[in-house]
């Protein structure tokens, strides 16, 4: 993956062979643009000096750097530039960030994944270096000396022995002039003078956020555009059996109504179909879309019943399933006798519901399309709708706005398509809204899980044999119409690296059809891996009535790397080498070992109505330790005191905004545990909006989350989802030491807690 | 025709009296800082100040705003461009995404003016209205201190 994205780096070299066409198809075809913004690869590619697809220097100085990843609230869109603002030396107050249209050319622009960082970290510290030692390389020669003799300091170059400095913008002319040094050539400063990594900036936009002035998809505007609602089958897969529209059409400011085809499965970002009324304003297109008379059949996916189907998977999990991992003989230990412990857990489908729903607004003229929209991934974007339009790729340009949040979801621009589909109609620029119940309804959901888990223990109750088993619809069926099994990128996440040493264990799933779209989630399938084995492996120590922490340690076993190889597990580990990132449980032994000294972990009792509970994971290549502490009421509110984290990450970029990421990953947690239920009927989603999709709002969040971050040279690994998976398990084994009741399946809000409590 | 104030300009509309006062503000008065986020009035992402109050606007018709005095997050700043509860924000470095940051902050400022000084429970009952998705929660809290002069 590195190799591929340091190759496209270098393709910027090329200057000006991808920017003039499409300069050209900017202002030829693309007028009448109010939402004004440069377009990336325009700015750079005219900056006298621009040796990297990311970075362009102007001869006043100006460092115009480009955040190529979006922007959804994980900072990504300040900390990748500040790597190349650090390499560069430039000074961060002359740094202007450029959002880049969906283009190749910068490598993978897909926001998920926790990646944005770990991919780009080196990518982005060698346009800095190359740009550095080009402006070193032109003041040398200005002065006469060696370039050996001269040094960056901030925004300039100095030569040491005569003490002379020049701004970079001085030096940006004659360092255009130079011939772009060969990568062998350019070396990176040493860690001990990184100026902005370790310590961070605050988010680029942090003033625009607080003024009203940033701009979202959902404030994109373009003259002459209509507003569009759409009424997407009920059913996945449903379509249009008769339609009266007059009533629609009769709704002022309604200018039309039209019909979208329902997809061919495999679904992947196609529209869902419906019927679209477009309007003056987003309220006419709302009023039109509720007057619309419209009979569906709804199709095949009107068996799915939430109720039913989770039988169903219970059912699949008690049975032996694919065997993902197997060492020793789990069954001869099972038949020895010797005691047996077997829990089940279960999450329901959940719904991203990020606070900005999904949007977009396409103009399309002719076969070329202009396309603005709220994406976690803008050449998905390109690539859905030259496929529905039936037109190059290289003819959607994408604009990426900021994002109102994302979490995964829009990851998937069926949105973006659906604009595109409804603009070609139209004869007109068409931004399409989605409602709250649209988002909540027709979500690419997180998928709905069941757990089986079974462990025999020895007489002071350690296990001997761990077998576990799951059974979820897996997001493959988006992409292959009847998809049923989990694949090793599933199974990754928390099943076939669960870190226990022990004798005797397997890993299996089981198969389950999907009947609704399922997509990534944030920390995706680490949700309810972690959930099964962490809260079992505190019923484990339950039983064993031993310190919770003791006892996982003993289970986590010595220090030591996790060989798959000799496991026979095909692993993935999220795209990054095992050599570079391998599965060390020395470093989760140590993130544990601080979280439990920096919580004050054992100097309060448990029980009563309080309770201290543990948990600890690594995803996305990122150790994490978790301790939540709750009080629960006589009424059985479950209140949520402290949070705290220990994390090792690898190298951080920027501090404040990886706590940031696990404050929230934390309220994700409890929205998660108190609420997350997605239920279908007939078919038919039966949540629609905040009232019945609740999410966690102030008082119930957790009051005070601590976040420490282990100090390492490691490389760096993800931080925007590390912070959810352990969350959840934590949670609910502190309620389980403070009221005595064990969480197995989600959510809280249909367990009843009061009483448990003595008042 | 109804008649009203935004951010201290006359307005005059005589569309759909039934129109939320939100899609005026965004999609007619083109002032895109207030945010849609759930129509019915449960995430507070729209929130404004109507006569000085925190309100949602995706709930106001424009009926309901006849001869009152609407602010947006746009007008709220004084001389230095800035509010106290915005500076606090920053300082605080609250946002993620920032999208439900207009309202929690409109929401924050009605709140300090009714309650100069409040409590825990004083900041969470009015600001339990208001959802932010990413969990900046305890910034939101500590922020509404920093900018109320109380101890965190």
């Amino acid at each position: 993956m590195s190799t591929a994205i340091q190759n496209v780096s270098r393709r910027g070299f090329l200057k000006g062979m991808f920017s003039a066409g499409a300069f050209v198809l900017a202002v030829r075809y693309l007028p009448d643009v109010a939402f004004a913004e440069e377009i990336a690869r325009d700015v750079i590619d005219h900056a006298p000096l621009h040796p990297s697809v990311y970075v362009g220097l102007e001869t006043d100085g100006t460092v115009y750097i480009v955040a190529h990843r979006s922007e959804m609230g994980t900072s990504s869109r300040t900390s990748v530039p500040l790597i190349l603002a650090d390499e560069l030396d430039a000074d961060w107050a002359r740094v202007k960030i450029i959002q880049a249209i969906g283009d190749p050319r910068y490598g993978s622009q897909n926001t998920d994944g926790s990646r944005s960082v770990r991919d780009f970290f080196n990518p982005m510290r060698e346009g800095g270096a190359t740009a550095r030692l080009m402006l070193v390389r032109a003041a040398a020669q200005q002065w006469g000396v060696s370039p050996d003799e001269c040094s960056t300091g901030l925004h300039q170059v100095i030569h040491g022995p005569s003490g002379r400095k020049a701004d970079y913008g001085q030096l940006v002319a004659a360092a255009a002039k130079l011939p772009v040094p060969a990568k062998s050539e350019v070396k990176f400063k040493p860690r001990s003078q990184w100026r902005y990594i370790g310590k961070g900036e605050n988010p680029y936009d942090l003033r625009d956020y607080c003024t009203g002035k940033a701009n979202f998809g959902l404030d994109a505007k373009v003259d002459g555009m209509l507003y569009a609602a759409i009424a997407h089958p009920p059913v996945l897969g449903g379509t249009v059996k008769s339609l009266d529209d007059k009533p629609a059409l009769a709704v002022k400011g309604v200018h039309q109504t039209t019909t979208i085809e329902t997809f061919k499965a495999p679904c992947v970002f196609q529209p869902l179909g419906g019927v679209a009324v477009l309007a003056d304003n987003t309220w006419a297109a709302f009023q039109g879309r509720k007057q619309l008379k419209i009979t569906w059949d709804n199709g095949a996916n009107a068996v799915y019943n939430s109720g039913e189907f989770k039988r169903q998977l219970q059912e699949t999990a008690r049975k032996p399933g694919k065997v993902w991992r197997n060492q020793g003989d789990v069954d001869k230990e099972f038949a020895t006798g010797k005691k047996t412990i077997e829990a089940e857990y279960y999450i329901p489908h959940l719904a991203h519901a990020s606070m900005e729903p999904p949007m977009a607004l396409a103009d399309v003229r002719g076969d070329r399309i202009e396309v603005w929209t709220a994406t976690q991934n803008p050449q998905a974007v390109q690539d859905s709708i030259a496929s529905a339009l039936k037109v190059p790729k290289e003819n959607v340009v994408c604009h990426v706005t900021l994002l109102g949040g994302g979490f995964g979801r829009k990851s998937k621009p069926d949105n973006a398509v659906e604009a595109a589909v409804l603009s070609r109609k139209a004869g007109k620029p068409v931004k399409v809204v989605w409602s709250r119940e649209d988002d909540i309804r027709f979500d690419y959901y997180h998928t709905v899980s069941a757990a089986y888990m079974k462990a025999a223990v020895d007489d002071k109750g350690r296990p001997t044999a761990w077998l576990q088993r799951n059974v979820f619809p897996p997001i493959a069926s988006i992409f292959q119409a009847g998809a049923e099994s989990a694949g090793p990128g599933d199974m990754q996440q928390g099943w076939t690296d669960i870190p226990y040493d022990l004798p005797n264990l397997r890993a299996e799933n089981g198969p389950a059809p999907a009947h609704v779209r399922i997509g990534w989630f944030r920390s995706v399938a680490n949700i309810y891996q972690a959930f099964a084995v962490q809260s079992f492996t505190d019923e484990l120590a339950a039983n064993a009535n031993a310190d919770r922490i003791q006892y996982a340690l003993e289970l986590i076993g010595p220090p030591r790397k996790i060989d798959f190889k000799a496991l026979g597990v095909d692993y993935p580990n999220y795209g990054g080498s095992l050599e570079e990132y391998p599965v060390d449980t020395g470093r989760l032994r140590h993130v544990i070992e601080q979280v439990a000294e920096k919580s004050g972990w054992g100097k309060e009792k448990s029980g009563n109505g309080l309770g201290y509970g543990f948990a600890a994971h690594r995803s996305f290549l990122t150790y994490v330790a978790c301790i939540v502490k709750v009080e629960v009421n006589t009424d059985g509110d479950i209140s949520i005191p402290r949070v705290d984290y220990v994390i090792d990450a690898g190298t951080v970029v920027n501090p404040d905004r990886t706590k940031s990421q696990f404050e929230g990953a934390a309220v994700f947690g409890t929205s998660i545990a108190r609420y997350g239920e997605i239920t279908a009927k007939n078919g038919v989603i039966e949540q629609s909006n905040f009232n019945d999709y609740q999410v966690t709002r102030l008082p119930e969040a957790p009051r005070q989350t601590n976040v420490y971050i282990v100090e390492s040279d490691a490389p760096p690994a993800g931080v925007g989802e590390p912070g959810v998976p352990p969350f959840v398990p934590a949670f609910c084994n502190a309620i389980f030491a403070a009221t005595g009741k064990r969480v197995r399946e989600l959510p809280l809000s249909k367990m009843d807690f009061s009483k448990t409590a003595k008042s | 025709m109804i008649q009203f104030k935004l951010n201290g300009k006359q307005q005059s509309f005589d569309g759909d009296p039934s129109m939320p006062l939100l899609w005026y503000v965004r999609d007619i008065a083109g002032l895109s800082g207030t945010k849609f986020g759930c129509g019915m009035g449960f995430c507070g992402a729209c929130t404004v100040h109507r006569n000085g109050k925190a309100v949602r606007s995706c709930s106001i018709p424009m009926s309901g705003v006849a001869g009152q005095e609407i602010v947006t997050i746009e007008a709220i700043a004084g001389a230095n461009g800035l509010h106290p509860v915005q500076i606090a924000w920053i300082e605080n470095s609250v946002p993620q995404c920032g999208y439900c940051q207009s309202g929690q902050i409109m929401q924050a400022v009605a709140l300090l003016a009714e309650t100069p000084k409040p409590t825990d429970a004083d900041i969470e009952n009015p600001m339990a209205g208001n959802i932010c998705r990413c969990g900046t929660y305890q910034r939101i809290r500590a922020a509404i201190k920093q900018a109320a002069g109380v101890k965190a």
